[in-house]
């Protein structure tokens, strides 16, 4: 534990990373607390105020019916972390066990599991994702769904691989000699040696799903409105640069920091965990 | 049978029966999709009997596997279905979309040799330093914003703000260019035409850049993390010892190494391109496959959804076959140890 804070206060560079996350996660928190127009994350007009540039008490400027942005992008980020937790907390636990199973196992059961990872692997993320979007109805649970289907194979290969080599490891050998089931050498013995590298990635990935989300509502394939979403966001500003510059840049920043954020977080967690890449 | 051809005929094995998986996978979430896919690809004003004969054409009443059957046995003939959107067959509209889309990923791709492997490599060479730290940040900014906000950030900047690029377009309108290759920086060459050339590179550089930027971020924290490992190494020491100079034992002895890892990590950050192309082409107005992917999507035209899926997942096996064999090509290992098998 003080090993963990001593890497992370002397870095400046994970230091910042837990600054930003802790900001965006607590805004996220406590929304209807901070924002300064709560209302506003709905579906709310004030075309007294529309389209004005940033200045009290506007932070971030108004958009278009006149909501204030600031609030809107703390609701976004709330979505977004939602949207990431529930699709690791999915996508993980099966990804996992099927490289597991896969690396452990070997033969048949290895090529197919393999194989299957592998299709999944081939289409592109986001272009899996935008097809099963657009087929499905455009709703935060089939955003979900469609955000974990392209995710778990991700962790099936890495965990394929460390399995792999951990199976060459003397205690795996100790655990069979003394009679230990298929179940518990897999899950008790090998399983504990990979968590670092999952807990690693699972940080990184968090800021990935909220990338890849914000990439798919960009492309009028997420979350609808009136619903506040970063990217659909970037997406309707941008019809408007370059002089309602803060309608897409302020979104597109939010994108940025929560990401680079967990970025930052991931790299010092990898740091401190000890995990090669 | 030569090395190369051997290593060339599984890997051809591997992604083909991978390729089927691809389009088993699609062929199914595109037909088990709630509602009836002839009725939502006609819309709510059609007649039964439309729906009906569309639901002939597309053989909805059979079983999924029959129904998959027809499809494969249409795909033999290269045939991959009528688009309900636009009325054409599939591939005349993925032929006239894909060469913009793929010109557009191959600058990007070079942009991200060309640049993220250097910065890797100063990264590396100074390590610990302020250049290493900058190239850390850069490379983290880099992967940290989908490719959109890259894309409208540096339009807002390059094209708005400091007019030095174009804002939108594959080349100015005023040039008329016979399509060839259907890459217009080869197009215009090919014309002998270098003012349209020169007006097609300048549309292209800031949408390349913008794909670019996650690609080299990832390949310049790989090569870096590669080189500084490949430094550790005794033979590193031994070529100081030798008194070979700091710059050489950079290029050859620790770069080399280095390379075979990032090259497969350039693989696969082209599965992302081809993905997030959709999403540079949107702000640009860029004529490629994303307006068409994108409006198929939205339309639920299965036709054209199954087809535009399975010709960007063929390529992106077609690459990583060619960054296998440039990896056989590069790392002695492979290459002797095939010779021998």
């Amino acid at each position: 534990m003080k090993r963990a804070a001593y890497i992370l206060v002397r870095n400046p560079l994970s230091l910042t990373g837990v600054i930003l996350i802790a900001l965006v996660v607590f805004g996220a928190l406590f929304a209807d607390l901070i924002a300064p127009f709560p209302e506003h994350r709905g579906a709310v007009v004030d075309f007294a105020n529309f389209n004005k540039p940033p200045e009290w008490p506007y932070l971030f400027g108004t958009d278009l019916v006149g909501r204030d942005l600031f609030s809107r992008i703390l609701y976004a980020y709330r979505i977004s972390l939602l949207l990431g937790v529930v699709v690791l907390a999915i996508a993980v636990p099966i990804g996992v066990t099927i490289g597991l199973v896969a690396g452990y196992v070997g033969g048949w059961v290895e090529y197919v599991l393999m194989r299957i990872t592998d299709v999944f692997l081939s289409i592109p993320p986001l272009v899996l994702a935008m097809s099963m979007m657009g087929l499905l109805e455009p709703t935060l649970t089939n955003g979900m769904l469609a955000v974990t289907a392209m995710w778990w194979p991700w962790y099936t290969r890495l965990v394929y691989n460390l399995t792999r080599s951990e199976k060459e490891e003397g205690y795996v050998l100790a655990a069979e000699v003394i009679g230990a089931s298929r179940a518990h050498t897999i899950f008790r013995e090998i399983l504990p040696n990979c968590v670092p590298s999952i807990v690693t990635k699972m940080t990184l990935d968090l800021g990935f799903v909220i990338l890849i989300a914000s990439s798919l509502s960009f492309l009028g394939l997420g979350v609808q409105p009136p619903t506040p979403d970063l990217g659909s966001m970037v997406a309707d500003g941008a019809k408007y640069l370059p002089d309602s510059w803060w309608l897409t840049v302020f979104p597109g920043l939010a994108i940025l920091v929560a990401v680079f954020g967990f970025n930052l977080l991931g790299d010092a967690l990898r740091d401190i965990l000890g995990v090669d890449q | 049978m030569p090395p190369v051809v051997r290593l060339l005929a599984k890997r051809l094995g591997t992604s083909l029966i991978v390729l089927v998986g691809v389009s088993m996978l699609i062929f199914t979430i595109a037909r088990v999709i709630p509602g009836d896919p002839a009725r939502i690809a006609l819309g709510p004003n059609a007649t039964p009997e439309q729906v009906e004969t569309l639901r002939e054409r597309l053989h909805l009443d059979e079983a999924l596997p029959v129904q998959y059957g027809y499809f494969l046995r249409d795909l033999s003939r290269g045939d991959l279905g009528i688009s309900l959107y636009t009325n054409r067959p599939v591939t005349a509209d993925i032929a006239q979309f894909l060469p913009a889309t793929l010109e557009l990923i191959l600058v990007a791709g070079l942009m991200m040799i060309l640049i993220g492997l250097p910065l890797g490599v100063i990264a590396a060479r100074y390590r610990g330093s302020w250049a290493d730290h900058a190239v850390r940040i850069f490379t983290l900014l880099g992967v940290s914003a989908p490719s959109f906000v890259w894309a409208v950030i540096l339009m807002l900047i390059f094209a708005f703000y400091l007019p030095l690029f174009p804002i939108a377009g594959r080349i100015a309108d005023s040039y008329a260019i016979a399509s060839v290759t259907g890459f217009l920086t080869i197009d215009t060459l090919i014309a002998g035409n270098l003012a349209a050339f020169g007006s097609a590179a300048w549309h292209i550089v800031l949408p390349a850049f913008a794909l670019s930027l996650s690609g080299i971020g990832q390949a310049a924290r790989l090569t870096r993390s590669n080189m500084v490992e490949t430094y550790d190494k005794p033979f590193i020491e031994m070529a100081r010892s030798y008194g070979f100079p700091e710059r050489r034992i950079a290029r050859r002895f620790a770069f080399r190494p280095s390379l075979i890892p990032s090259l497969t990590i350039i693989g696969l950050d082209f599965a992302a391109m081809l993905g997030n192309a959709f999403l540079v082409e949107a702000v640009f107005a860029w004529p490629g496959l994303s307006r068409y992917g994108v409006a198929v999507i939205l339309r639920k035209d299965l036709n054209a959804i199954v087809g535009t899926v399975l010709i960007i997942s063929a390529m992106f096996l077609l690459v990583n076959i060619i960054v296998d064999l440039l990896i056989a090509f590069i790392n002695p290992r492979i290459r002797y140890s095939q010779r021998a098998s």
